[in-house]
């Protein structure tokens, strides 16, 4: 381990009050610990002062009122991949959630963690966009929601101020006709970072498109919509034109680089086979 | 500073450490418990794999504040006086090779058969995807789960575990 010990503060937080009252004074939040123990290890992690959340029962749970579903930020990988009503009605979470590391990680990472930590290869985000899902924050100045489309600024910046913590994520449950997709492309299967990934929902009219929702992660500095692809598919028929033009424009969406995991060449020849498996029924 | 309760194997421990210390390293150098290695330190490689509150973890990605008052397991308190089946298993089927990545995977494993006690091939790469063995020797170690309880037992005759 090549962190220094003295120079980290660490406590825990009694409730959820306490938690923001320090987090006013500058400390900074631990959840999970999956991303910032990895910078820690690394002696990475700013010096400082840290908060400990992961025991306040305010950020806990999944909650169901009519047809809203709330999932407390602390809402781990694991309980995600497991609960029955997101497997039936909001599929891709629960895909996303399975393909995050592997089980000693899914049982620690939190949905707020994930968020917060702005990864454009984070898992859930995709995810979020397609079933536009509205995230809520608090600090001690109160609550606001805002549409998750909203949330992300750019590479690592979002809307999430310093004395702000993530409370819960709300989902519509409205696409009980719809097709629900999820494909990650990554080294291997467990503890894989993605090189490229994409959540879609589709409705179809016999073979006429009457809704489509598309959105990646990592060929981005956020995760995306491709609202560019979704215009000019809906109306569309689904045939082999269709399917070579939303391709065509899916260039229009993605702006995939070359890094460590992959090339840009790489993801968006992937991403647009993806997109067709889509299109095609496939998966 | 402040004081934390510890359950490791069934025993309770009062420390003091720094609240930002691994748990990886309060069990391998404050209790002594170097079953547990350390591998890649940043969650990839799961050697440092235990129980904590009855789920599998990654010892190197938890501060130990966050394991004050919980229960922890190790290897070392999977066997009591005998070897578990689990542990025979691994050793009759060739699970383990150089030893290192053994620990995660008898933690992983057992986290595993808690909830499935018949997992299928899938299931078990599934349950082990977290768990590197640099040897290589996954068949060995995936045939050491297909097996557990089926094979002779080594020590069971012999001399029980001191």
């Amino acid at each position: 381990m090549r962190a220094y010990l003295p120079d980290y503060q660490f406590s825990s937080a009694k409730s959820l009050s306490e938690a923001l009252r320090l987090l006013e004074k500058g400390a900074r939040p631990i959840a999970g610990g999956t991303d910032i123990m990895v910078l820690f290890d690394a002696g990475l992690l700013a010096p400082g002062d840290y908060v400990d959340i992961l025991g306040l029962s305010e950020l806990k749970g999944i909650t169901q009122k009519k047809n809203t579903l709330t999932l407390g930020a602390l809402t781990t990988y694991s309980e995600v991949r497991q609960h029955r009503f997101l497997q039936t009605n909001f599929p891709i979470l629960c895909d996303g959630a399975k393909e995050v590391g592997a089980v000693a990680i899914q049982n620690r990472g939190t949905l707020g963690g994930n968020i917060a930590n702005a990864s454009p290869a984070a898992d859930f985000p995709p995810a979020l966009l397609v079933y536009e899902a509205k995230i809520h924050l608090v600090s001690s100045r109160g609550m606001r929601t805002i549409d998750y489309t909203k949330f992300h600024h750019g590479y690592k910046e979002s809307e999430l101020k310093k004395d702000e913590l993530i409370h819960s994520v709300s989902l519509e449950n409205q696409l009980s006709k719809h097709r629900h997709f999820w494909r990650k492309i990554g080294s291997r299967k467990a503890q894989a970072i993605s090189k490229t990934m994409m959540a879609g929902v589709l409705k179809l009219n016999k073979n006429v498109i009457e809704e489509v929702r598309i959105s990646f992660g990592s060929v981005a500095p956020t995760a995306v919509r491709c609202t560019e692809v979704e215009k000019f598919l809906t109306g569309c028929p689904i045939n082999k034109n269709t399917i070579r033009e939303a391709k065509q424009i899916l260039l229009k969406d993605i702006h995939p680089i070359d890094d460590i995991r992959s090339t840009g060449k790489y993801r968006l020849a992937v991403s647009q086979n993806v997109l067709e498996e889509f299109l095609c029924g496939i998966g | 500073m402040k004081k934390l309760s510890l359950t490791v194997n069934g025993k309770k421990y009062l420390l003091s450490p720094h609240p930002f210390s691994r748990l990886l390293d309060v069990l391998r150098e404050d209790l002594k418990l170097t079953g547990t290695k350390e591998g890649c330190g940043e969650g990839e490689c799961g050697a440092c794999s235990v129980m904590l509150d009855g789920k599998l973890v990654n010892s190197c990605l938890v501060p130990v504040l966050q394991a004050d008052g919980k229960q922890i397991l190790t290897v070392e308190g999977l066997a009591k006086k005998y070897l578990t089946p689990i542990q025979e298993s691994f050793l009759n089927c060739g699970g383990a090779q150089c030893g290192i990545c053994t620990p995660g995977m008898l933690m992983a494993v057992y986290a595993l058969n808690r909830n499935n006690k018949k997992p299928t091939q899938q299931e078990i790469r599934e349950g082990l995807g977290g768990n590197l063995c640099r040897c290589t020797g996954y068949c060995q170690i995936i045939e050491s789960v297909q097996k557990i309880g089926k094979t002779k037992s080594a020590t069971r005759k012999g001399k029980p575990r001191s």
